[in-house]
C-alpha cells in the first residue's frame, strides 16, 4: 500500500472484496431468521406499470477537475492463460455465490420472471459493480479489468444465467459511466453505484424489431433548445419495472446511435413486462419512451460513433461469458448424469454416440471460452477488438446453442422436464445469438 | 495475465515463413500436385535455409519438438509456439510441400521426442518418416502385426506398412513393431531403419485425393536386421508405449497447425473474392443482416479462431511442461474438422472461381481432408477428450 501512496494494491483490493464476503454471511445468518421474501418484484408482473419506478434523487455531489478512467491493463507481452492471483480469489469467490445463492434459487426465479431481492443486495454488498469503478470515485478498481469482468460473469452464470444478467446489469451502466461518462455524469451518477444500495439499473439497446440491428436504431433522440427529446421503444430490458436509472441507445438526429442517460422518473417513460423464452429470472420489460425530455448532458461520450460501437462490442463480450458459464454449468451436469445412467447394461456413456456429444461440447466450450478471453484482453489493454468480440459473438452464439440442445438430448426426456436444470439452460442460450446491451465488461 | 495474444518477439519468425510459404511453395503449389510423386527439388534449397534458421533460433519447420529445459519459474513461450505458429504459415503456403520439407518429418518428432542422447546424436541432420499404419491396423495402432525378434546385438524385424508419409525419400523410418504380439501395446516399440537396410522394401506410393506433392509409401519389411540400438526409448516390455503414445502430444498441435495454414489460405483467397465482388465481412453488425456469403464467411472465422487458440493453448502448455495430451486431442479435433469444412465451403462460396483448377481453392478442400485422418483421426480425438472428461478407460469406452 505504502509504496502507491495510500491506494489498495492487488492484495488490498481482494481483501477488501473478503471484507465484503465476510459481512455478507454475517447478513445471511441473519436473512434465515426472516420470512422467505422471494416473489417480491412478482406484483410488479402483471398490467402495465403508470410510469418507471423512479427512486432516488440523483445529484452531482464531489465534482472531480476530469473524468475519472482506468487505465489500460499492463503485462508482459507474452501468450498467458494464468489468471492473476486476484482474479482467482474473485472467481472463487464469485463461483461460490453462484453455488450457493444463484443455483438453488434458480427454478423459482424463472418461474416468477423476477429477481429475488435479497439476491440484488447480496450482489450489492459483494461489490461486484465496485470492481469497474476507479479508487478516485469510491471504487475499488486500478486499471480496465475487462477480463476479470468476463471470469465474473462466467462464474455467476455458472450459477444461473438469468439471475447473472439480474445481478450484472447494474454494473453495465457503471461501467458505462466509468468508460464514457463525463465529470458530471460521473459525480451524479457513480457514488450510488460503489455504496451497498446499488440502484436497478439497465443498459438497453435492443428494439423489437426482426433482424435487430443496434447499428441501425428505430430509437430517435432530436436536439430541443434545452437538450434531447427521446422517441421509440427498448426490448428485453433486465429489472426493467424496478429500474432506477437507464442508459439507453437510440439515432442521434440522423448522426447515427448513441448513449442517453435517462433517470426512469422521466416524464413520459413507460414500463411492460416482457417475459420471454428464457432469461425469466432477470425480470426483463419494455420500456416506451414518448417524447421523453432529457437535459443536454444527457448524452454520453459525445455521441461519438466509436464510443457506440465499443459498447455494442463489449456487451457482446459480456453474452459470451454468460454463455461460457452456462455451458460449463451444462459439462458438469451432464458428465454424472451419462455416467450414471444405465441403459442395455452399461452407462450410456460407455456409447460412443454419447460420449462423442461430450466431447464436442468439451472442445466447443474451450474455443468458446478462449475467443471471449482473447475479445476481453484485447478490450483491456486498448488493442482494436471488433474482430475479436465479432468471432467471440458468432461462435458462443452457434456453439452455445447446440451445447444447450445436445444438454437436453442426453439426459433424454428428463432433459424435457424441469426436476432438471438443462431445459432452462437450453432457453438461456438462445439469446446469446440475438442479445444485445444490457450487460458489459 | 491472461492473454491469449502472439508475442512480438515471434513476428519475425512469422513473417519469414511467410514469405517462405509465398516464395518457394505458393509458386510451386500446383506444380507439384499435377506431377504427384515427383521430386519438388525447389525445397532442397528452402531446407538449406530454414536449416540454418533453426540454428540460430529461428525454426519454421516441423521438427525438433524436444522439450526445452526450462529455465527459471513464471510463464514461457518458446520451441513449442514457434513451431505451431510457423507451420501455420508454411501451410497457408503449401500443406503437401510442407511434409516433403527435408528433415522435417514426423519420423524427426519422434526421435525429438523420445530418443536417447547418443541417438539424438546419431540422427542428426537425418530425414525420417514414421511408420505405423498396417493394411489391416488404422487407428487401432496396439493391435500392429508387424514383429521385432530380438537376435544378438539386432532386431530382426518383419512385416508391412502403408502410408508413410515422406517414405521414398527420407534417410531412415521409424517403424513400429511388437516384440510380443501377445502382450499388447506393452510390447510395441519404435526402430529407426535406414532406408538402405537389406529387405527393407519399397511396394509402391500410393496415388491420393490431395497432399500429391506428398510422396506415401507402402513397405514391406523381410528379415530386415537393425541395431539394438536403434530402438527409440526403453528396451523393456511394460513400459515405454505411453511414451511412445505421448509423440502424439507434440504431434497433433503441429497437424492441427497444418490445418490452420491451409484454412487460413483458402479463407484469405475467399475474402479477397466476396471483397472484390461486392460482397464485404462486417464483424459489427449482427451476421443475419448482412449477406449470407458474408454471415457463413464469419462462421467459418469464428471456427478458424477457435481452433487457432485451441492449438496455441496446447503448444503454450508444453512450453511450460504442463500436461497437454487433452488439448493436444482438442486443438487437433477441432483444427480437423474446421480446415475440411472451411474449405469445401470456401469453394462452394468461389463457385467454378473456386472448384476450377484455375484457383487453388479446390486444391486446398482436397489437402485438408488428410489432416483429420492422419495423426489420429476425428473419432480418435473424440474418444480421447470423452475419455478424458468422462474419466473413462480405454476398456470402458472403446
Amino acid at each position: 500500500m505504502t509504496e502507491r501512496g495510500g491506494k489498495r494494491d492487488a492484495m488490498g483490493r481482494a481483501l477488501a472484496l473478503l471484507n465484503r464476503l465476510a459481512r455478507l454471511s454475517a447478513l445471511d445468518r441473519l436473512r434465515l431468521r426472516e420470512p422467505v421474501r422471494r416473489g417480491v418484484y412478482g406484483a410488479t408482473k402483471a398490467g402495465f406499470t403508470a410510469a418507471g419506478a423512479g427512486g432516488r434523487a440523483f445529484t452531482a455531489a464531489r465534482r472531480l477537475a476530469r473524468p475519472e478512467r482506468l487505465p489500460s491493463a499492463s503485462s508482459p507481452d507474452l501468450f498467458d492463460l494464468t489468471p492473476t492471483d486476484e482474479q482467482r480469489m474473485i472467481r472463487e469467490t464469485v463461483a461460490e455465490f453462484a453455488a450457493e445463492r444463484l443455483r438453488p434459487a434458480a427454478a423459482d426465479a424463472d418461474t416468477a420472471c423476477a429477481t429475488p431481492a435479497d439476491l440484488r443486495s447480496t450482489v450489492a454488498e459483494l461489490g461486484v459493480a465496485s470492481l469497474g469503478v476507479p479508487e478516485e470515485l469510491g471504487g475499488l478498481g486500478t486499471e480496465r479489468s475487462a477480463v476479470t469482468n468476463v471470469l465474473v460473469a462466467e462464474a455467476m452464470a455458472h450459477g444461473d444465467m438469468g439471475l447473472a444478467v439480474a445481478c450484472l446489469a447494474p454494473s453495465a451502466v457503471s461501467t458505462a459511466l466509468v468508460l464514457w461518462g463525463d465529470v458530471t455524469q460521473q459525480a451524479t451518477y457513480l457514488p450510488a453505484f460503489v455504496g451497498s444500495d446499488v440502484p436497478v439499473a439497465a443498459l438497453a439497446v435492443m428494439e423489437p424489431q426482426v433482424l435487430f440491428d443496434p447499428f441501425s436504431l428505430r430509437a430517435k433522440a432530436y436536439r430541443t433548445t434545452g437538450g434531447f427529446m427521446l422517441d421509440g421503444v427498448k426490448s428485453m430490458v433486465p429489472g426493467a419495472t424496478s429500474a432506477e436509472l437507464f442508459v439507453i441507445a437510440a439515432e442521434l438526429d440522423g448522426r447515427g446511435p448513441a448513449l442517453f442517460i435517462v433517470e426512469s422518473g422521466t416524464s413520459g417513460i413507460r414500463v411492460e413486462p416482457e417475459p420471454a423464452m428464457g432469461l425469466r429470472a432477470a425480470g426483463m420489460g419494455r420500456v416506451h419512451l414518448d417524447r421523453v425530455c432529457l437535459p443536454l448532458n444527457a448524452l454520453m461520450g459525445e455521441g461519438q460513433s466509436d464510443v457506440y460501437a465499443e459498447c455494442v462490442r463489449l456487451s457482446r463480450i459480456a453474452w459470451c461469458a454468460l454463455a461460457v458459464g452456462t455451458a460449463q454449468a451444462v459439462l458438469d451436469y451432464v458428465i454424472p448424469y451419462v455416467n450414471g445412467r444405465v441403459a442395455f447394461g452399461e452407462p450410456v456413456s460407455h456409447r460412443q454416440g454419447v460420449a462423442f456429444k461430450v466431447a464436442d461440447i468439451g472442445i466447443e466450450l474451450e474455443g468458446m471460452r478462449l475467443l471471449t478471453y482473447r475479445a476481453a484482453a484485447r478490450a483491456e489493454r486498448g488493442k482494436t477488438f471488433a474482430r475479436e468480440a465479432g468471432l467471440a459473438r458468432r461462435l458462443c452464439a452457434e456453439q452455445g446453442m447446440r451445447i444447450g440442445n445436445d444438454g437436453v438430448q442426453l439426459l433424454g426426456g428428463h432433459g424435457f422436464v424441469k426436476e432438471h436444470p438443462v431445459e432452462r439452460w437450453y432457453r438461456d442460450l438462445r439469446v446469446i445469438g440475438l442479445a444485445e446491451g444490457a450487460v458489459l465488461v | 495475465m491472461i492473454n491469449p495474444e502472439v508475442p512480438r518477439k515471434f513476428a519475425r519468425l512469422v513473417d519469414q515463413a511467410h514469405q517462405a510459404a509465398a516464395e518457394f511453395f505458393r509458386p510451386n503449389s500446383r506444380k507439384y500436385d499435377r506431377a504427384e510423386h515427383t521430386y519438388p527439388k525447389e525445397l532442397d534449397v528452402l531446407a538449406a535455409l530454414l536449416d540454418g534458421l533453426s540454428a540460430s533460433g529461428g525454426g519454421a519447420g516441423a521438427s525438433g519438438v524436444r522439450r526445452e529445459r526450462v529455465t527459471g519459474a513464471g510463464n514461457h513461450n518458446g520451441a513449442n509456439m514457434r513451431l505451431v505458429l510457423g507451420t501455420i504459415e508454411m501451410c497457408w503456403g503449401d500443406v503437401g510441400l510442407l511434409l516433403s520439407m527435408p528433415r522435417q518429418g514426423l519420423g524427426n518428432a519422434a526421435i525429438a521426442s523420445v530418443a536417447n542422447d547418443e541417438q539424438l546424436a546419431r540422427y542428426q541432420g537425418k530425414w525420417a518418416a514414421m511408420a505405423i499404419t498396417e493394411p489391416d491396423t488404422g487407428s487401432d495402432s496396439a493391435a500392429i502385426r508387424t514383429t521385432a525378434v530380438r537376435d544378438g546385438d539386432e532386431y530382426v524385424l518383419n512385416g508391412e506398412k502403408i502410408f508413410v508419409t515422406a517414405g521414398e525419400r527420407a534417410d531412415c523410418v521409424v517403424v513400429w513393431a511388437t516384440l510380443d504380439r501377445s502382450k499388447g501395446r506393452a510390447a510395441i516399440k519404435s526402430f529407426v531403419v535406414d532406408r538402405d537396410t537389406p529387405g527393407f522394401e519399397l511396394v509402391r506410393l500410393e496415388r491420393k485425393l490431395g497432399i500429391r506433392a506428398s510422396d506415401t509409401a507402402h513397405f514391406r519389411l523381410d528379415n530386415v536386421r537393425v541395431p539394438a540400438a536403434n530402438l527409440l526409448g526403453s528396451p523393456d516390455i511394460d513400459t515405454g508405449f505411453a511414451a511412445a503414445m505421448q509423440t502424439f502430444d507434440n504431434t497433433r498441435p503441429l497437424v492441427a497447425a497444418m490445418s490452420l495454414g491451409v484454412a487460413r489460405a483458402a479463407l484469405d483467397e475467399t475474402r479477397r473474392l466476396l471483397t472484390e465482388s461486392g460482397t464485404p465481412v462486417d464483424y459489427d453488425r449482427p451476421a443475419h443482416t448482412q449477406p449470407a456469403a458474408a454471415a457463413v464467411f464469419l462462421q467459418l472465422e469464428a471456427d478458424w479462431e477457435a481452433a487457432r487458440l485451441l492449438t496455441l493453448s496446447a503448444a503454450w502448455l508444453a512450453d511450460n511442461r504442463e500436461p497437454n495430451s487433452l488439448q493436444a486431442s482438442m486443438c487437433k479435433a477441432k483444427a480437423g474438422r474446421t480446415a475440411s469444412d472451411i474449405t469445401l465451403r470456401c469453394v462452394e462460396l468461389a463457385g467454378p472461381l473456386g472448384y476450377g483448377e484455375n484457383s487453388l481453392l479446390e486444391k486446398w478442400a482436397r489437402d485438408s481432408k488428410i489432416l483429420d485422418i492422419f495423426e489420429g483421426t476425428q473419432q480418435i480425438q473424440q474418444l480421447i477428450v470423452a475419455r478424458r472428461l468422462l474419466g473413462k478407460t480405454s476398456t470402458e469406452l472403446r
